[in-house]
């Protein structure tokens, strides 16, 4: 669960790992059933549509205004998002 | 007190004529509905933003446009309510969660836009569990939504905030999203109608995404007449959005006219079996009511689809877990401060998100991670596979599928809150038409022992909302008196008037 958690970008409490757990568990042994049953002649569906790529002409138009877009981000410097240091530390 | 003329809560339909006729000011439209909002919101909390002077602003300039002799629109003067996950330019979209609360998108979602267009006027935006993740509205990160009906009791969700506003007749039109039943059981669960269209009916552009290969944006209304009209003007291609569908959609209003004479109706037996004996019963008493129309009807078992709840809460955490990764404290929304970035995209996620949210991207990671993506995701997938192929054999024998919206009315709040695989079971039904991408509505048509509304389903092959919307129609002129809103809402316990 820790690993998964990990994966996922989330810092879980011990509370909530232990409570993740436990409900994991059941929704997965609900749907364990599946499992067992032989679907391997059975084509996995992604999609509800049959669609294959969809293109447009790329035409140049408008698009969202940049400093509106900067606007609402946490931090923005020179016209850009600005994030903490990603490699060592900061300068 | 109010002359006839002069009512509100009324249906959409009338007052898009009276305003487009000039009979009466989309202004007053607008101040009777923030008057009706004032009454009952305290009590409802069905909003999670109000805008009223933008409301009032934009009925002023469709007063104009009557003024001048121009068309003003469909739906002119028609106040409506957006669920809290599509974005409205400058309005802020929270999707009810810390995460996003206080963005204010820069665009509209094309649907904001359509409805805009033909004159409807946005008063707010509705409450809904965290990221539509619920069945319930309680995920929210503001609060619960109270169903009008019965404030100790649940409205449904996740656009619970949107089926409350209508049936409390705040607004006659809100728009929601549906991905597993988030249209249509808050609608059967606050006694209005609700349509999840077939997917890439409606563009997703602009709608916050869950699960992309199952979202979908429909309308709520009092009357299926209301819903359909909506369903028109936002239905059609957008190249915004790559899975629309690039057709010119069929007329929608002339359907109930249409009667079910000669159509081909299956009662879902399936479904049947695990439902309360008040929602078993409206449906066989739709059936009835649908036989007596003219339509013929027999009961058909389809019970792949009963393994359709076990595949979707699979494959939407699925991919949520991959569509809420954006999250990450850099473009939009909170960031809480860390000293490098993956302590900051960490800290943030996990102060931003919710219990329910946490634990679908925590299931969903895990179905997908290595070693378990066979055995979960890929299996679910070849399930999807079978409840298409099992409702394409029922599409050859029927032209529209009939069952009960939920398995039960409408629940109290708390009843399931603490155990997530109950919560989802509330989903059982509703479920199958998202794996699939067909259109479903639920329509309101009897009264449970308790005096609660209980909706019966009505559901269709991709693209059949034509025979859809004729039997909803049908059903409405059928059902029990008292069911179809707008109500009264009931106060709080408690609660002085």
């Amino acid at each position: 669960m820790a690993h998964v958690a990990l994966l996922a970008r989330l810092e879980l409490t011990d509370d909530e790992l232990d409570r993740f757990c436990v409900q994991l568990s059941v929704i997965l042994d609900h749907a364990g059933a599946l499992q067992n049953r032989d679907l391997s002649d059975v084509p996995p569906t992604s999609h509800a549509l049959e669609m294959s790529n969809v293109f447009r002409e790329d035409v140049v138009r408008p698009s969202i205004d940049r400093q509106e877009v900067l606007g609402v981000a946490p931090e923005s410097e020179n016209g850009r998002f600005k994030v903490p240091s990603i490699l060592g530390d900061a300068p | 007190m109010s002359t006839p003329s002069d009512s509100y809560p009324r249906p959409a339909l009338e007052i898009a004529s009276l305003v487009r006729s000039g009979t009466m000011s989309a202004r007053h439209v607008v101040e009777q509905c923030f008057a009706r909002i004032s009454e009952y919101e305290d009590d409802i909390h069905a909003f999670n933003t109000l805008v009223k002077d933008a409301a009032l602003h934009d009925a002023e300039r469709v007063d104009r446009l009557v003024a001048d002799g121009v068309d003003a629109g469909a739906l002119a003067g028609v106040p409506i309510a957006i669920k809290d996950n599509m974005c409205t330019r400058g309005i802020e979209t929270t999707c009810s969660s810390r995460i996003l609360q206080g963005w204010l998108p820069p665009y509209d979602a094309t649907v904001v836009k359509r409805v805009r267009e033909a004159g409807a006027i946005i008063v707010g935006k509705t409450n809904l569990d965290e990221f539509a993740m619920g069945s319930s509205t309680e995920n929210s990160a503001f609060g619960p939504t109270k169903n009008p009906w019965d404030p100790s009791r649940v409205p449904g969700g996740s656009s619970g905030g949107s089926a409350a506003a209508v049936a409390s007749g705040m607004t006659p039109l809100a728009l929601g999203s549906d991905t597993g039943g988030s249209i249509r059981q808050p609608a059967a669960l606050c006694g209005v109608v609700g349509i999840k269209p077939t997917y890439g009916l409606v563009s997703r552009y602009g709608l916050v995404a869950f699960a992309s290969s199952l979202d979908q944006i429909g309308p709520f209304a009092n009357t299926v007449a209301d819903a359909a009209t909506c369903l028109q003007i936002i239905a059609g291609h957008d190249e915004a959005d790559s899975t629309s569908i690039d057709k010119t959609p069929p007329h929608y209003a002339d359907a109930a006219s249409k009667g079910v004479v000669g159509l081909r109706i299956g009662v879902i037996e399936d479904f049947l079996s695990d439902a309360n004996p008040g929602c078993v019963d409206a449906v066989r008493r739709g059936a009835e009511a649908l036989a007596s129309f003219g339509a013929n009807v027999d009961d058909v078992s389809i019970p792949e689809l009963m393994d359709g709840l076990d595949a979707y809460y699979l494959i939407a955490p699925a991919e949520a877990s991959s569509n809420l990764a954006r999250y990450d404290g850099v473009r939009y929304g909170l960031r809480v401060p860390a000293s490098d970035v993956s302590s900051m995209n960490n800290a943030t996620r996990s102060a931003g998100f919710g219990q329910e949210v946490k634990r679908r991207i925590m299931l969903g990671t895990y179905a997908l991670s290595a070693g378990y993506y066979d055995a979960y995701y890929g299996q679910a997938q070849r399930i999807r596979t079978l409840v298409a192929r099992a409702f394409s054999r029922a599409y050859e024998r029927f032209d529209v599928l009939l069952g009960p919206t939920t398995p039960s009315p409408a629940f109290g709040i708390g009843a399931k809150i603490s155990d997530p695989l109950e919560m989802y079971l509330s989903d059982l039904f509703t479920i199958p038409s998202n794996l699939a991408g067909h259109p479903a509505m639920s329509v309101p048509f009897a009264l449970s022992d308790e005096g609660l509304p209980v909706g019966v389903q009505v559901l269709a092959n991709a693209l059949g909302e034509v025979d859809m919307l004729r039997v909803g129609a049908a059903l409405e002129s059928a059902a029990a008196p008292g069911v179809r809103g707008p109500i009264e809402p009931r106060k709080s316990t408690g609660a002085v008037r």
